[in-house]
Parts: structure tokens; sequence; C-alpha cells
């Protein structure tokens, strides 16, 4: 009982803060709405038992991506600045498109019956997914830890150098 | 704790917040909140995978690790976006996509 309602106290939050997100006018408030977005979804995970996804969520999404996104706006536009939308005719267009892709999409998806797994929970706590994230065995994920360490690293030095300015790159 | 709740609500939101995203992306004229319509797509995808993981094959970390590596994509594409869009804004005092009509540097 209290799952459910924790369940649906979450998605709503989810589906109204993420419609305050793409429609506000002022943009550092779509980013605080985009804030309450993650961390709801965080709660969501926390509802599947899986807690360091949960914790995950928080630190990175909500504690790091938002941040640089509000630093970002204070950097770039006036806080009492509002945000100009696209005409009407494209936003009705816009809107029609998507209803129709989310509408055929729910279609498919309540066509289908999952049948959830009966096995019992195994309840993975943060060693299991640490030692599978560097071994190199069957069921380890070395690779793609790897592969994505570099793509950080290469992310770094190119936001970096992309956000240089001009004359210390002519020094 | 998964009981009485099906996969389905969890599909059916993150389909929602999908829309949403793409919705935002469609009407927004600023590079932020552009890349922040984004950040809602990508979201989206990651409730996709955890709540599959969970619901479907409870023995396996697939979904945890697909999860992990969306939200260190999203975090490297947003570090190098907002270099971009400051950069943008050095260069044309704006950062509504339809000032900036000349990729000259």
């Amino acid at each position: 009982m209290l799952n459910q309602v924790m369940f649906f106290l979450f998605g709503a939050m989810i589906v109204i803060f993420s419609l305050l997100t793409v429609t506000s006018r002022k943009i550092l408030r779509a980013a605080v709405f985009l804030l309450f977005v993650l961390i709801s979804t965080a709660g969501l995970y926390f509802a599947l038992n899986y807690n360091f996804l949960a914790a995950v969520q928080l630190t990175v999404y909500a504690g790091g991506i938002v941040v640089l996104i509000i630093f970002s706006i204070l950097l770039t536009s006036h806080v009492s600045e509002r945000a100009v939308m696209a005409p009407l005719k494209q936003s009705l267009l816009s809107a029609l498109a998507t209803v129709a892709g989310a509408t055929l999409t729910l279609m498919t998806i309540l066509r289908f019956t999952f049948v959830p797994s009966s096995a019992a929970d195994p309840h993975f706590n943060i060693t299991d997914v640490g030692n599978a994230l560097v071994s190199y065995n069957r069921d380890g994920y070395a690779l793609p830890f790897e592969v994505v360490s570099v793509l950080l690293l290469a992310a770094m030095i190119g936001a970096i150098v992309v956000a240089k300015k001009e004359k210390m790159l002519k020094k | 704790m998964i009981q009485n709740i099906p996969l389905s609500y969890y599909l059916i939101i993150s389909t929602l917040m999908f829309f949403i995203g793409i919705y935002g992306f469609l009407t927004r004229r600023n590079l932020i909140t552009m890349l922040m319509s984004v950040e809602l797509i990508l979201n989206s995808v990651n409730i996709n995978f955890v709540a599959f993981n969970r619901y479907l094959y409870p023995q396996q970390l697939q979904g945890h690790f697909f999860m992990l590596i969306v939200v260190a994509v999203a975090a490297a594409e947003a570090a190098v976006a907002i270099a971009i869009i400051i950069n943008i804004y050095r260069n044309f005092k704006s950062i509504d996509v339809e000032n900036v009509d000349e990729m000259k540097y």
C-alpha cells in the first residue's frame, strides 16, 4: 500500500515537473523544475530497491549536471529574462506530433503483458556492482568502463579547449 | 517491494517523460533549455533500463551498467555542450538558436 502511494506520488511529480520544465518561461525556474524531476526519478529507484543507482542519480544528475546548467544560465542570461518560445503554429504542430508519438508508444506498451520474473530478489550491494565493473570475466564490464573513462577524459579536455578564451589560445 | 505495481506503469511514466522532452526540444529556442530537454529524454531511458532489470532479470546487472554508462555520457555531453554554449554567447551575445546563423569562428 505504502509503496503504491509513493510510486504514484513520484510518478505524478515526474510528469508535472517535466511539463513545467519545458513550458516555464523563466529559464532558472525551468532548471529547478528539472532538479525536481531528477530527484523524483531517484525516488523511483529507491522504490525499486536499487539504492546504489538512486545515489548515483542524486549525486551525478541532481548534484552535478543541474549545478552545471544553473551556472551556465547565470553566465549567459539575466535572471529576469523571459525565454522566447516557438511561434504558435510550430508549437501546435510539435504538440500534435508529440501526442501522436506518445499515443502510439503507449498503445504498443499496453498491448503486452510483461510477466515479472519469479526469482527471489538477490539484493545486490555496492561490492557486487564494483566487482562486476572491473572484472573481465563473463559477466564483467571492464571494457565499457574503460571506454567510458576515456570518453569522460576526452570530453573534459575538449570542454576546456572549447571554452578557453581566444587570447589564451594564441599565446 | 514491487508488488502491486506492474512494469507497465514505469514504462508509461518514462514514455510521458520522453515525449515531453521531445516537445521541449522542438519548441524551445534557448540552447540551455534545449539541453535540459535532452537531459529529460536521457533520464526517461534510464528509468526503462532500471525497471526492466528489476522486473524481468533481477539476477543480472545489465540494467545497472547501462544506466551508469548513460549517466556518464550525459555528464560528458552536458560539459561539452555548456562549453560550446558559453563560446557561442561570447561570439554572438545571445544563445537563442534564431540568432546564431553563421558558423564562422
